[in-house]
């Protein structure tokens, strides 16, 4: 990594930030500080029709859809997939090792039974004699054998899959910290804030899940590829979205690469997923698709309030670059 | 069993002397006899897992419902407090389980008592050693306890670090003496481990009775060959990477430290690299006594010996060699991921081998269903369940979803708690009365194997459902939705918790008024050794070594 003054200046403003995040003493005392205020009738779909013709849209946060992206009540099955390499995973579950896993149980159970039923000492009270069947011996290494080679080609091309990513639209920098989330822009002038969770009560004013929701959320742009930089600061912790298919570890002195691209706009929540100290069950992670012209209303007022001057991949095609703040 | 040599009759003349002239410290703080060290392991084993169990319990109960409403008794309402006991909790349970529960039961329990009368030896090969392999184990739960109660990260005390103790988790995340107890606690349960494992393999290569080839040895015993072959292959990897951890924190060294260009990853490999194996340390053994078990109430014998004394072997092997499936989200490259993914799948076929040919052992026999059989079959159906959800978590792709959710946590639980404890439980029954000289209650017995059964099942296998819809381990705290199925699984406990009141009555009430045991109670189906000794077997046995050099033993 290219080590320049603008990246020092930003780690030591980042330095500054974990020490106040670190000494709130508790989860309910951390304030709620979501910037732009939630208007009470927030909608969740994409509201610029056309981004050409139609003035920028102001940036509103997403209220999320408790259907998608979270857990279930009474929830069984893995969560709906919104990125190409979680519908392929999906589909690799539930049409391969599913149906395997379900009939080798079945097979198995069904033997049990059978044999527990035919040959119970009642209705057989001699006991065979035999102990060796070559041929039988023979077909069951072999047969699931092949059952595993037919499970490999489609495990292979599922981790090929997720190490090619196409080219890179956006990159963030995911930090771990105990605990919380902290991101960074660096194709935008290194925009970067902490995702800390929210108490009950914010979380209800949000219509988010307990637990799930951030006080900011990591915003993406929908359909564009996203390729996370993945570090940790001080223990490892793990940066998972289930509804992506990611889950990447975050470790001191490492910086691991992911990357997902989800083309439906929503809110998607993670929750760190390596043990990382007492409070590893309360630093989720909550992820906000947004279409690119909401993405880059929101960018522009992220540089406005850091004080970074309007740049990055189409802020000044969008017609953003002016100095006026739009939305919020 | 016709042999040269009479066991019923030297039992009936077994000299009782050494026992009588042994005073209670000589016979039980300083013995050297396997059937007494057995013992002593066996009850130190029940006296772990009662301690693994409550906290299990506490744990369970904490989950019922969101919130935190358990835990905060013991840190006068302290909320932060609470969170770091939930992972005390969860380390101390792994821990314990692992190393105070299921290895002493079976290894230094069961090998102990049965690997020598197995092969038609008098004792173990080296006694003394034998003694200081159980009273290290008994240091290092007494370590693990104490460090419950020193500090381990700021403001907490004890160490919350898992049973995997990651750095730098483990190291400048929990700067009090808490985790260095642990890892002592870890230092002495390994070396009294692999002083156990030379014990038996020097034992079962040395001191078999004539003609007790390694083709003719029972499978119990070639199970537990080829788990001392792992403990001391992998436990001094484990010893040298805690010892790492322990010149981390405290001198200054940086092995795993990234400012002094060292590597938490590294950890992480060294560890698992022992933590492989030590999954099939904890089942090998389990499947050594299945099969026995199986063979003996189907009246048969066991079906493709060979294959089952080297799938043990194969399983063995590839179980070195698959360690960094533990780590597939720590930014593995691609190729290494498609190495581990395709070597952990083929640990499936051999494991494919001894289920098949448990079935095919009772194929054709004449089935009997007393409490140990119960166990065994349920062991088998289980285990099976436990082992094609670890097909899917084998590929690497798949595992990012699954990894360090509840989905693991199912699958380990079904292996090891429904596996390996279902053995052991097998193993106590079948083995009770040759070691008591009492019978077991059979009808406490089965009440105690279907309580148990229905509630580990409620407790575990709605944990997959939790693990598909994202739950993450080690989280004493859950959003709304996940309640339903986390509050079953706590029930499931309840149910569970009754299993093991009936087996601790059943135990108290055999031991007390049980009725006299049989030198063989299970028929001609039992056809180990074991079964031509009196029940309890005497103090001495073999003084005159049976010999089969001229026929072979049944296995």
């Amino acid at each position: 990594m290219t080590l320049t003054l603008a990246s020092v200046v930003r780690a030591l403003r980042r330095l500054g930030l974990a020490g106040a995040a670190l000494a709130a003493p508790s989860l309910a005392e951390v304030p709620a500080a979501t910037p732009p205020p939630m208007p009470a009738d927030l909608v969740s779909g994409p509201a610029a029709a056309d981004p050409v013709t139609a003035p920028v849209p102001a940036y509103a946060p997403l209220k999320p859809d408790p259907a998608v992206g979270q857990p279930q009540p009474w929830g069984i099955d893995l969560l709906d997939q919104v990125t190409p390499v979680g519908r392929q995973a999906l589909a690799m579950v539930h049409g391969l090792l599913n149906p395997v896993m379900i009939g080798i149980s079945l097979l198995v159970c069904a033997l049990l039974v059978w044999t527990v039923v035919r040959y119970r000492e009642r209705a057989n009270p001699v006991p065979a004699k035999f102990s060796h069947n070559f041929r039988l011996e023979v077909t069951w290494t072999t047969i699931p054998a092949l059952i595993l080679l037919v499970i490999a080609v489609p495990s292979f091309r599922l981790l090929a899959a997720q190490y090619s990513p196409p080219k890179a639209d956006l990159v963030v920098k995911v930090t771990g910290y105990q605990w919380y989330w902290g991101y960074e822009y660096p194709d935008y002038g290194g925009v970067s804030f902490d995702a800390v969770m929210v108490d009950r009560a914010e979380a209800a004013r949000r219509g988010a899940p307990y637990l799930l929701e951030t006080d900011n959320r990591l915003v993406v742009p929908a359909g564009k590829t996203v390729k996370l930089l993945v570090t940790a600061a001080d223990v490892i912790h793990s940066w998972a979205v289930p509804a992506f298919w990611v889950k990447m570890d975050a470790v001191p002195g490492r910086v691991n690469e992911t990357w997902f691209k989800v083309d439906r706009p929503g809110v998607y929540y993670g929750q760190c997923s390596e043990l990382c100290g007492t409070k590893h069950g309360f630093m989720p992670i909550a992820v906000e698709v947004v279409p690119e012209q909401q993405f880059l209303a929101w960018m522009r007022a992220k540089q406005a309030e850091q004080g970074i001057p309007p740049s990055g991949p189409g802020i000044a095609a969008a017609g953003l670059a002016a100095g006026t703040t739009p939305g919020a | 069993m016709a042999t040269t040599f009479d066991a019923h009759t030297e039992a009936a003349h077994a000299p009782h002397d050494d026992t009588h002239r042994l005073s209670f410290a000589e016979r039980w703080l300083f013995s050297t006899n396997h059937k007494d060290i057995g013992t002593l392991y066996l009850i130190f084993a029940v006296v772990a897992g009662v301690v693994g169990g409550v906290l299990s319990g506490f744990m369970r109960w904490e989950l019922a419902e969101p919130g935190m409403q358990v835990l905060p008794w013991f840190t006068q309402g302290n909320i932060d407090q609470a969170y770091h006991l939930w992972n005390v909790f969860i380390t101390a349970h792994g821990l314990i389980m692992v190393f105070f529960m299921v290895m002493p039961a079976l290894i230094g329990g069961f090998a102990n008592w049965f690997v020598p009368i197995m092969i038609g030896a008098p004792d173990m090969a080296f006694p003394r050693m034998n003694n200081i392999s159980f009273w290290l184990t008994v240091a290092g739960f007494v370590l693990l306890c104490l460090s419950m109660f020193v500090p381990g990260p700021p403001g907490g005390n004890g160490a919350g670090t898992g049973w995997t103790v990651y750095p730098p988790l483990s190291t400048s995340g929990h700067p009090g003496p808490a985790v260095d107890l642990a890892i002592f606690s870890l230092h002495l349960a390994g070396a009294g481990s692999i002083l156990g494992a030379i014990n038996f393999i020097t034992t079962i290569f040395n001191m078999r009775a004539p003609g007790m080839t390694l083709h003719r040895m029972p499978l119990f015993a070639w199970s537990i060959l080829v788990t001392a072959f792992l403990l001391l292959l992998s436990l001094p990897v484990l010893a040298g990477a805690i010892t790492m951890l322990l010149t981390d924190r405290n001198f200054g060294t940086t092995f795993f430290d990234p400012a002094g260009g060292g590597d938490p990853l590294l950890y992480q490999h060294l560890f698992w690299f022992f933590g492989h194996p030590e999954v099939y340390i904890m089942i090998l053994p389990a499947f050594g006594i299945i099969s026995h078990i199986v063979s003996t109430f189907s009246r048969k014998p066991v079906f493709g010996y060979l294959a089952m004394a080297y799938a043990m072997v194969a399983i063995g092997f590839v179980g070195f060699i698959v360690w960094a499936h533990h780590m597939f989200t720590s930014g593995l490259s691609v190729n290494t991921k498609m190495y581990f993914t395709a070597a952990t799948m083929i640990i499936a076929v051999p494991t494919g081998i001894k289920i098949f040919s448990w079935i095919a052992t009772m194929w054709g026999g004449s089935l009997r269903f007393p409490t140990p059989m119960l166990w065994a079959v349920g062991f088998i159906f289980m285990f099976t369940i436990g082992g094609v959800t670890g097909v899917l978590l084998a590929n690497g792709g798949l595992d990012t979803y699954m990894h360090d959710t509840y989905y693991v946590v199912a699958h380990f639980h079904y292996v090891l708690s429904l596996g390996a404890t279902f053995a052991i439980f097998a193993g106590f029954y079948y083995w009770f009365g040759k070691m008591t000289g009492r019978e077991y209650n059979e009808f406490l017995g089965k009440v105690h194997f279907w309580l148990f059964f229905v509630g580990t099942n409620l407790i575990f296998f709605p944990m997959h459902f939790l693990g598909q819809q994202g739950m993450p381990r080690r989280y004493p705290d859950y959003p709304e939705a996940m309640a339903g199925w986390n509050e079953v699984a706590s029930w499931g406990y309840v149910v569970t918790a009754a299993g093991m009141v009936v087996f601790f009555l059943n135990v108290a009430a055999s031991l007390l008024a049980g009725r006299r045991a049989a030198a063989n109670p299970w028929g001609e189906g039992a056809t180990t050794l074991e079964w031509t000794l009196s029940s309890p077997p005497p103090f001495h046995q073999f003084e005159t070594l049976p010999d089969f050099t001229r026929r072979a033993p049944a296995h």
